[in-house]
């Protein structure tokens, strides 16, 4: 599915928030998930915090995929993703160019050269970007194989702000597997996701701030599911009118 | 010679982003380097001279969303 990599769970989580790591681990292992996102950060020579989280990762035994998170020029994306390449020993990049600290929305220009730049030198890159349908072009000709949109702004949980456009760009792209990622936050705002049709959801805040995280990651892994079954069965068309779901034909005629 | 490694001033011999990086306490540690902006590869570092006043960068994994 992505990358020529078939995963059985299409809910990817963030480990990033959790109130501890026993309770990331719980949420991890309630999610289902296959596939876990991680960072890098600057580490002094006496700090072991990097180490420890790492063998703690290690342990699950699951893909990791690193971001570039906090990264707003395409020099520093490419240098992070290169330095993640050879910490995290994997090709793949969530791949972020941060144009705007209040929404962080994508710099969406910088993020089309970083993917080209990183595409050629044999990164397999994940975009976080945004729904816009000619920008997704751009990205696949720079050599993306799957597009991230954003559901809503990061952390936010406002879930799809632009159903419309997420739509448009399942329409367009149907052979490119889409994830939405950021910006949900409630298990309805996944299962809209993958009704859609997209292919997986990628969250983290809104198991990791969640009261019970491990309860939420349980409930999200859920409506995950039920939406994929429900894109899957073919949902009927909307319509303005009602139509009797009993059928009239034999009723009973009792007067007024 | 001083460079500067996560923007904190440290004097070092002489040498070798390896033999910095191995005297400032990180030998045998999993990170991830970069001079003066650009990626050095572990490889690399026993390779690559510092020059005072070099801007390097460690980094390790973290927690990401």
């Amino acid at each position: 599915m992505f990358y020529g990599v078939e995963l059985g769970s299409r809910l990817l989580l963030g480990t990033a928030r959790y109130p501890s790591p026993a309770v990331l681990e719980r949420a991890i292992k309630a999610s289902g998930a296959e596939v876990v996102t991680v960072s890098l950060r600057r580490e002094g020579g006496s700090g072991r915090a990097g180490q420890s989280f790492w063998s703690f990762i290690q342990s699950f035994g699951l893909r990791v995929l690193p971001n570039t998170a906090g990264c707003h020029s395409v020099k520093e994306a490419v240098t992070t993703a290169h330095m993640a390449r050879e910490l995290f020993d994997t090709k793949w990049i969530k791949l972020e160019v941060i144009g705007d600290d209040d929404t962080l929305q994508p710099d969406v220009f910088g993020l089309v050269e970083a993917a080209r730049i990183l595409s050629e030198d044999g990164f397999e890159v994940f975009p976080y970007t945004t729904e816009d349908l000619v920008v997704a072009e751009r990205l696949i000709e720079a050599g993306c194989k799957v597009l991230m949109p954003w559901g809503a702004p990061i952390g936010s949980a406002r879930g799809l702000n632009n159903v419309y456009g997420l739509r448009a760009l399942r329409a367009h792209f149907p052979d490119i597997p889409l994830v939405v990622d950021a910006g949900l936050g409630v298990p309805s705002h996944a299962a809209a996701a993958m009704e859609l049709g997209y292919d997986a959801v990628l969250l983290n805040t809104a198991i990791a701030e969640a009261g019970d995280p491990a309860e939420m990651a349980r409930a999200f892994a859920l409506a995950v599911e039920a939406g994929r079954a429900a894109h899957l069965a073919q949902p009927m068309e909307p319509r303005d009118m009602a139509a009797p779901s009993t059928p009239v034909i034999g009723k009973a005629v009792l007067g007024g | 010679m001083r460079i500067f490694l996560n923007d904190d001033a440290h004097d070092v011999e002489p040498g070798t982003l390896a033999a910095a990086l191995e005297s400032l306490g990180f030998g045998g540690r999993k990170i991830a380097t970069a001079l003066n902006g650009r990626f050095v590869a572990a490889a690399a570092r026993p390779k690559t001279a510092l020059a005072d006043g070099d801007r390097v960068e460690v980094v390790a994994p973290m927690q990401g969303g």
